[in-house]
């Protein structure tokens, strides 16, 4: 366990640990009865054969994943899917010549972390903002710090670092003098669009993230879709990056609660299920 | 004479019960029904509707066996040229195919040759007296890419003449189409099409999920990396398209893809898994093929007013004709000579109703369709809370464009020629990503020329 309702995993897939990319997601598929869940890659070990997987308790499958001992088997579990972070395509010289400003939210920390980490490796440091509503849900900390530039920390409620909004954060650094030739922002929808909408004012290149929902996350569906630039992409084999000044994420966000009210019932009765079974435990 | 008996019929569901559940709408022949149907074959000498079938079974041949009673003999004929015949007895168009080549159905009615296939190929499989015998291992690998009916055809030929194969399919089961898009009431998943699908393991035949070839594996990380000779590409038209027209991304609006692979693969329909799908009260299906048809009547299943709206006339419906008639006994609305122009929305950013055009007939356009010509100030809105885009779709360019050098056409089709040998040496392909959608037998057909192509290719290599 990470945080509250948050957990991370090593899970053995030789194969996609092998192909595994900065940028890209897994689609977990906990057990027979599971929704097929898009999850971020949060570190890969590739001798080791295996995948570090974050996930976020928000529906039904989540749980039951979050709910997993260790030694214990995953149903499916198929990736990398989407397209590598477009970093991983330039020259590496140039990308050393660039100043990287990265903001995470939340769960979005996890898919940061093997960005910065691969840029690290390369010899170029990125600066990277971490936010989350309090000092408890903040994740992954000491792994950020080993790899990143500077690290800066923002919560909403003062508890740790910065007392604000990560886009106050990244406000204050610019005035204070940061320069920054693009910024790469994962996060809930929310925070990511009010990041465009900050480095629009400051022309800064942005590139962001999405975390659409998903059925098959190969292409079949389309339930991902998002306009970008006015056209219609699908963010399982398009993105899941897109430039954050071109997402329409006012329709991105309202596609993303599509599901909302079926979800959080079964995501109840799950979790009214689970808290039974450790009941009858405590009793006998 | 043989052709004064009628046609047997085949006993299905009650619509108005059927309607309300996922159960198989149609019960097929018991034996004596499809005996009763058998002797109907007059036996033709040059057989117009083994012609016609895209894998050349041995229709008369196997028909003349069910006459006979010899059940065992009709099973083993079959089982020489297909390896899913209880699929294509229930999901083939055979009025374009052997039945609509039939020499009874020049005066009267054709033999119900899919009922019987579907009889006999039910009946090996129930029995499992099926045994196909294997050539030795000949010491070369072969890899397919997708489950689907291209793979599950040219694998199984190429086990029976000893190759060692490996199929890779993307998703978390085997089966492709036969899965995730058609329904369990058409097509029952646990009875039929993973009896099918063990049928071609028991060959030898591996198959690995979770496998994305084009991001887990590339086709030359297979070639160069596992050893794998040749590659069989059968990994169908799995992107779905859409309309281009404003409103399109409102909540509401799915493509038939990703409707009815959450009510056949994910199980969306049973409560009991935690996948969700949204019917509302009123669901608008565009479309006129079998996949629209699969959407309505599962649309229906699941407890909405289901309409079809399709652009051209009745006549022009691409569907099966036993689709039709059985979404229409079932309740489904069709709106003919109908097209969409713009779906509206909510304040919430929900449908809430498609606003379409009238159209009527005018030349035939290069399909040999008489094309719908829209008539001017039409505009007219279909109140509803879903909409299900089902206008076909392509392949998926994801293999296409991790692979270099292999050549596609402009509608990302992999171009390859009639065995299946595209731009790149061994390197083959066949089934619906070469011909856009297309059907099962068809698909089917396709990956046995290529299997032929590829014991060519690894003989002469």
């Amino acid at each position: 366990m990470l945080a509250e309702n948050i957990c991370l995993m090593d899970v053995e897939a030789p194969r996609v640990a092998r192909s595994a990319r900065p940028g890209q997601f897994v689609i977990v598929r906990v057990d027979e009865r599971g929704e097929r869940v898009p999850l971020t890659i949060c570190d890969y070990d590739t001798d080791g054969g295996t995948v570090t997987i974050v996930t976020q308790v928000v529906g039904a499958s989540s749980a039951r994943i979050c709910a997993l001992e260790e030694g214990e088997y995953i149903a499916n579990f198929v990736g990398p899917l989407g397209r590598p972070s477009e970093f991983v395509y330039e020259n590496i010289e140039q990308l050393r010549g660039k100043r990287i400003m990265f903001i995470a939210g939340g769960l979005g920390t996890a898919p940061v972390y093997p960005q910065v980490k691969w840029l690290a490796e390369q010899g170029v440091k990125a600066d990277v903002i971490v936010g989350a509503k309090s000092k408890n849900l903040l994740i992954m900390q000491d792994e950020m710090r080993a790899v990143a530039g500077n690290l800066y920390v923002a919560t909403d409620d003062g508890s740790e670092g910065f007392h604000g909004l990560v886009t106050q954060l990244f406000e204050k650094l610019v005035s204070e003098g940061k320069n920054y030739d693009v910024v790469v922002a994962i996060g809930p929808m929310i925070m990511m669009k009010f990041v465009c909408l900050t480095t629009a004012k400051y022309g800064i290149r942005t590139i962001v993230s999405l975390n659409s929902l998903m059925v098959d996350g190969t292409g079949m569906c389309g339930a991902c879709r998002v306009t970008v630039g006015g056209r219609t992409y699908f963010t399982c084999v398009e993105g899941p990056e897109f430039d954050g000044h071109q997402v329409d994420f006012d329709e991105a966000m309202r596609r993303q609660a599509q599901y909302k009210t079926i979800e959080s019932r079964k995501a109840k009765a799950e979790q009214e299920a689970l808290e039974g079974h450790k009941c009858k435990v405590g009793l006998h | 004479m043989a052709n004064k008996i009628p046609r047997t019929p085949v006993r299905e569901q009650e619509p108005a019960v059927r309607a309300t559940n996922f159960e198989e709408v149609c019960y097929g022949y018991n034996e004596q029904e499809a005996r009763m149907e058998a002797s109907r074959c007059l036996n033709c000498k040059n057989p117009r509707c083994v012609e016609a079938c895209p894998v050349s079974l041995q229709i008369p041949r196997f028909i003349s066996l069910i006459n006979a009673g010899d059940l065992a003999g009709a099973a083993a004929a079959v089982a020489e040229d297909s390896s899913l015949p209880s699929v294509c007895g229930r999901v083939c168009p055979q009025e374009n195919q052997c039945e609509g080549s039939c020499i009874l159905g020049i005066k009267g009615e054709p033999v119900a040759i899919g009922k019987l296939e579907r009889f006999i190929g039910d009946w090996g499989r129930n029995t499992g007296s099926l045994t196909v015998k294997c050539q030795p291992f000949n010491g070369h690998k072969i890899a397919i890419v997708g489950s689907g009916p291209a793979s599950l055809a040219c694998a199984a030929d190429l086990a029976k003449a000893g190759y060692k194969v490996k199929i890779f399919e993307a998703l978390h089961k085997a089966g492709g189409v036969l899965e995730y898009g058609i329904p369990e009431f058409r097509l029952p998943k646990a009875g039929v099409v993973a009896p099918e699908i063990e049928n071609v393991k028991k060959l030898g035949v591996e198959i690995e999920t979770d496998v994305v070839v084009g991001r887990t594996v590339t086709i030359d990380s297979l070639m160069d990396e596992e050893g794998y000779e040749a590659v069989f590409i059968g990994s169908g038209a799995g992107l779905p398209r859409f309309m281009n027209i404003p409103g399109e991304n409102l909540n509401g609006v799915v493509s038939a893809n990703e409707f009815l692979t959450r009510a056949n693969l994910m199980h969306a329909y049973d409560e009991a898994y935690d996948t969700p799908i949204y019917t509302g009260d009123k669901v608008a299906v565009v479309g006129g093929g079998n996949v629209a048809m699969d959407a309505v009547r599962t649309a229906k299943r699941l407890g909405a007013e289901a309409t079809i709206i399709y652009r051209r006339g009745e006549a022009e419906l691409p569907a099966r004709r036993e689709e039709v008639h059985h979404a229409k006994e079932e309740g489904i609305e069709f709106r003919m000579l109908t097209n969409p122009v713009e779906v509206i929305g909510d304040d919430k950013g929900w449908v809430k109703a498609l606003r379409c055009v009238r159209m009527e007939l005018g030349e035939p356009d290069e399909s040999g369709r008489r094309s719908p010509v829209e008539v001017p100030s039409s505009e007219f809105d279909i109140e509803c809370d879903v909409v299900i885009m089902a206008l076909g779709t392509s392949p998926n360019p994801l293999i296409a464009t991790t692979t270099d050098g292999l050549e596609t056409n402009r509608r990302g089709c992999i171009v390859a020629d009639e065995n299946g040998a595209t731009s790149r040496p061994g390197i083959f392909a066949g089934g619906d990503t070469v011909t856009g959608a297309a059907t099962v037998i068809l698909a089917m057909g396709a990956g046995r020329k290529a299997a032929a192509a590829i014991d060519a290719y690894i003989k002469t290599k």
